[in-house]
């Protein structure tokens, strides 16, 4: 059984169809890119997967359960965790208190034990710290960890973002143009931090990327959107061959 | 190494905070023992009490959580009158003081909680200013119908009513809460003491609450509310759950607050309390607890002081203005503009210096 | 019945009046002025001393109140508002306090805090309409409201000003990039909206005459809530909200209880707003992901 399936999805604003008849299917442990022009509906789409939106049409299934209709924060205890392209962190919270945050049902304790600091509240801090500065360490994050998120440069704060998605522990992580604002040399070293997170996290990783070569690198398969609907699909070779491709991204 | 590292830090606020407290409460014994408080700042010492509470409660809402509310002497309110007719209740079955104020307070805590949940499961759907005019809204009504409520207790027990003309008590009954005319001949059983626990007990929860799992997830949603949904945070719950906590200190404030009275109404407890108890959390700092605590005492002490320095018809407006001036140094930029030149004069000082030397 | 939603709509129409500046000064600084309702006490004070003291006829104490206001509501903005614009929302709230505690403060000195009784600018007379006995002031009340509202719509929609003001509300840094003076804007905006608070002082101590220095705040607070209920930042929406308010208190007065008519009213507001979040004609601005 595949990790998600995505059947006919679709979705209207007003009179605007954002994303219609979307089919998808994520094998476990694979790394895919869904990538298209800008407007062309990718971020709606991941909006829809994580339950910021509630589709208007079709179905989407994690592990065979289906989500549509979910809350956000009930989608993510189910095993999808995402980063945002405008870049949403804690700014006022350290980078650990971020990762930790992250980290809020995955070690817990009850309500009593946080007022009073009773109980096992001393044990589970320590492991949350623990936990988190071996996600930072991960990202090359860890000698930053009192920082305020807000002060990080640019590129960590990316990183960072990255981090507190993986310390929900999910099944299915997605990526909403990680790269956007790095150098080439971030990017590329950032791309071989995905790959070694997906052996390392056993998760599957669904990314957003405009620029198609950069995605062709490391991924084992593509999904084009274009105007909301799919227009390919394949391997990055067949993707990358195709002219309807090619004639969507560089016009005429 | 690190280990101990994170945890100085995030108990230093706390070490402030207790260290302030408990060494303002020794002072103030200590003057108090040896006859130097004057009358007048022994009288405040309860409501400044009760006014650190709700400043470090309404931080909790406004700092941590990080909605404005405009409605906390509601809950104050709630508190005060649960307080007096709880006690009122149990003057016979609780002879000791102490026993039936700490009752007392259990109930206001109860009491204004749930008018918490009832208020907040509307309020926090709403947000920014919307939700600021709502809680001011609910402030209203709660002192509306508080200026209504006939409380009296007779050999059936207690009688509530909300119109006077049905309201009878058996004979030998005892009026507890008169409508508008509020409630006289309080049993006053609060005193510096019970304040000093009260704000203790108010620290040691607030604080161990910020430094908690529930505690970032309250400001992770204060951050970045659809970002903390995304890492499996349920906004809805921990709002409210901050809310509520925050309602239910300041319900125990209202009754410390209440029982030093011997006569109290519910238009005590109205707009401008709420806005008076803001303007101590926003002069402390947002989020910073010490912060509230000392602004808190300070600007229930200085309209004092400033009477005692033959200020008196001028007092309020000289209140006024430094507040209005206090937000424009911090805010318009004065401030960093300030300490900018204050660090050129001693760098300038110290070439000078140099220069001599040379 | 009539009789009461006659009363109604004339107090409906002083909120109006009244929350018309506020709405305006939110929708171009993006900021509750709480000192507003006291800028209705002063212009209050103002016409009953130019009338009280100095004898002037009352269209002069009008006048006088009109322009006290109008430059009042420019020097605060200038002096306490302007420095703070890039501040926290919560910075301007709390100096706009500190204003309001200034100037209750200042007429506490000024005027003491024992009542003054305001003379009617309109006399006390009344009219005979089939049975219904309607005073002056009602009546001049509900008139001045169209006007200005009248006045209002045309300005912002016709006029160079108006434009400039649409343009800053909703683009600050746009506007001034097309070359508007943003700050004359703000103070232009300051000054309308505190004329119409001085006007709505003397219409509503005209019909409820006891003048004291906190005669602003209520009616202050009341008119917030209407421009809230209309939904903050629109012109229309003040009004309707300021008149469907005036309404619920005055019939929730006359039908239920006089003591909590207001707990009526804001209650109405709660449930307007868990229905309508941005209130009646207000835009519902949803967060981009």
């Amino acid at each position: 059984m595949a990790l998600l399936e995505v059947t006919d999805l679709g979705i209207s604003f007003g009179g605007l169809r954002a994303v219609d008849e979307l089919n998808m299917t994520l094998e476990e442990g694979s790394l895919v890119g869904l990538i298209g022009p800008n407007g062309a509906g990718k971020t709606t789409v991941f909006n829809m997967l994580t339950g910021v939106y509630r589709p208007t049409d079709g179905g989407i299934r994690l592990a065979g359960e289906n989500i549509v209709g979910k809350k956000p924060h009930e989608i993510c205890k189910m095993g999808i965790a995402r980063t945002f392209q405008n870049i949403r962190l804690f700014n006022k919270l350290t980078v650990l208190d971020n990762v930790k945050v992250g980290l809020h049902n995955e070690i817990t304790y009850s309500l009593a034990e946080s007022l009073l600091h009773v109980g096992s509240y001393r044990k589970k801090e320590k492991m949350m710290d623990e936990r988190a500065m071996e996600i930072l360490k991960v990202f090359d994050l860890d000698g930053q960890w009192d920082y305020k998120a807000t002060n990080l440069p640019y590129g960590k704060q990316r990183k960072l973002e990255i981090s507190r998605a993986l310390a929900t522990d999910p099944k299915l992580l997605l990526l909403d143009e990680p790269a956007a604002g790095m150098n080439p040399n971030e990017t590329e070293e950032l791309m071989e931090t995905i790959e070694l997170v997906r052996e390392k996290f056993h998760v599957t990783v669904l990314l957003i990327e405009h620029d198609m070569k950069l995605v062709s690198g490391i991924c084992e398969y593509l999904y084009v959107l274009n105007f909301g609907r799919l227009l390919a699909e394949g391997t990055p070779a067949q993707v990358l061959s195709n002219p309807e491709v090619i004639t969507a991204y560089l016009g005429d | 190494m690190k280990q101990t590292k994170i945890l100085s830090k995030t108990r230093r606020d706390s070490v402030i905070a207790f260290g302030i407290v408990i060494i303002a409460y020794a002072a103030m014994q200590a003057l108090s023992m040896t006859g130097n408080l004057s009358n007048t700042i022994t009288g405040l010492l309860v409501p400044i009490c009760a006014y650190i509470v709700m400043a470090v409660s309404l931080n909790l809402t406004v700092g941590i959580l990080g909605e404005l509310s405009l409605g906390h002497a509601g809950f104050m309110s709630v508190g005060a009158f649960t307080g007096i007719v709880a006690t009122t209740f149990l003057a016979d079955a609780v002879p000791s003081p102490i026993l039936r104020l700490t009752v007392a307070m259990i109930l206001a805590a109860v009491a204004a909680a749930i008018v918490g949940v009832i208020v907040g499961i509307p309020v926090l759907r709403l947000k920014g200013d919307y939700l600021a005019i709502v809680t001011l809204a609910f402030g209203e009504i709660i002192k509306n119908i508080i200026n209504v409520l006939y409380v009296g207790m007779d050999d059936r027990g207690l009688h509530f009513s909300i119109i006077k003309q049905t309201f009878t008590l058996n004979e030998g009954g005892d009026m507890i809460i008169n409508g508008p005319i509020g409630v006289s001949g309080i049993d006053k059983i609060s005193n510096f003491t019970a304040g000093f626990i009260l704000i203790l007990i108010t620290l040691f929860i607030v604080l161990n609450l910020i430094n908690s799992r529930h505690g970032r997830a309250v400001m992770a949603v204060r951050d970045n509310r659809i970002a903390a949904d995304s890492v499996g945070i349920s906004t809805t719950r921990f709002k409210l759950m901050a809310f509520v906590i925050s309602a239910a200190f300041a319900g125990m404030a209202g009754t410390l607050y209440a029982m030093n009275y011997s006569t109290i109404t519910a238009a005590k407890f109205d707009f401008n309390l709420s806005i008076l108890v803001l303007v101590f959390v926003v002069l402390g700092g947002l989020g910073n607890i010490w912060g509230s605590i000392i602004a808190a005492a300070l600007l229930t002490v200085l309209p004092e002081l400033l009477r005692a320095l033959n200020f008196n018809d001028y007092r309020m407006l000289v209140y006024a203005i430094l507040l209005i001036v206090l937000m424009l140094f911090n805010n318009s930029g004065a401030k960093e503009k300030f300490l900018g030149w204050l660090a050129l004069r001693k760098e300038a000082k110290g070439h000078k210096q140099k220069k001599e030397v040379a | 019945m009539i009789s009461n939603l006659i009363a109604g709509i004339s107090l409906g129409s002083i909120y109006a009046i009244i929350a018309l500046g506020y709405t305006m000064v939110y929708g171009i600084a993006k900021m509750l002025n709480f000192a507003h309702g006291d800028v209705i006490m002063v212009g209050g004070y103002m016409c009953f001393c130019a009338t009280f003291y100095l004898g002037w006829p009352p269209a002069m104490g009008i006048l006088l109140a009109v322009i006290v206001c109008t430059v009042l509501g420019v020097v605060i903005e200038r002096l306490a508002y302007k420095p703070l614009r890039r501040a926290p929302a919560l910075a301007v709230l709390i100096t706009a306090i500190g204003v309001s505690y200034f100037l209750q403060n200042a007429a506490l000195l000024l005027w003491t805090a024992n009542p003054k009784t305001f003379t009617s600018v309109v006399g006390n007379g009344s009219v005979q309409i089939g049975n219904l006995q309607v005073t002056h002031v009602t009546i001049v009340t509900i008139l001045v409201c169209v006007l200005i509202m009248a006045v209002l719509v045309w300005f912002t929609n016709k006029t160079k000003m108006g434009t400039a003001m649409r343009a800053v509300s909703e683009d600050k840094d746009a506007a001034q990039l097309m070359g508007i003076n943003v700050n004359t804007t703000i103070s232009v905006t300051f000054a309308i909206g505190s004329g119409l608070a001085a006007i709505a002082g003397v219409l509503m101590l005209s019909a409820y005459p006891m003048l004291v220095p906190t005669t602003g705040s209520m009616p202050g607070i009341k008119a917030f809530t209407a421009a809230v209920f209309g939904g903050i930042g629109s012109i229309p929406g003040a009004m309707l909200g300021g008149i469907l308010l005036g309404v619920i208190e005055i019939f929730s007065r006359a039908y239920i209880s006089q003591e909590v008519s207001d707990a009526i009213v804001f209650a109405v507001l709660i449930i307007v707003l868990l229905v309508k979040p941005a209130g009646l004609l207000g835009k519902q601005i949803s967060e981009k992901v």
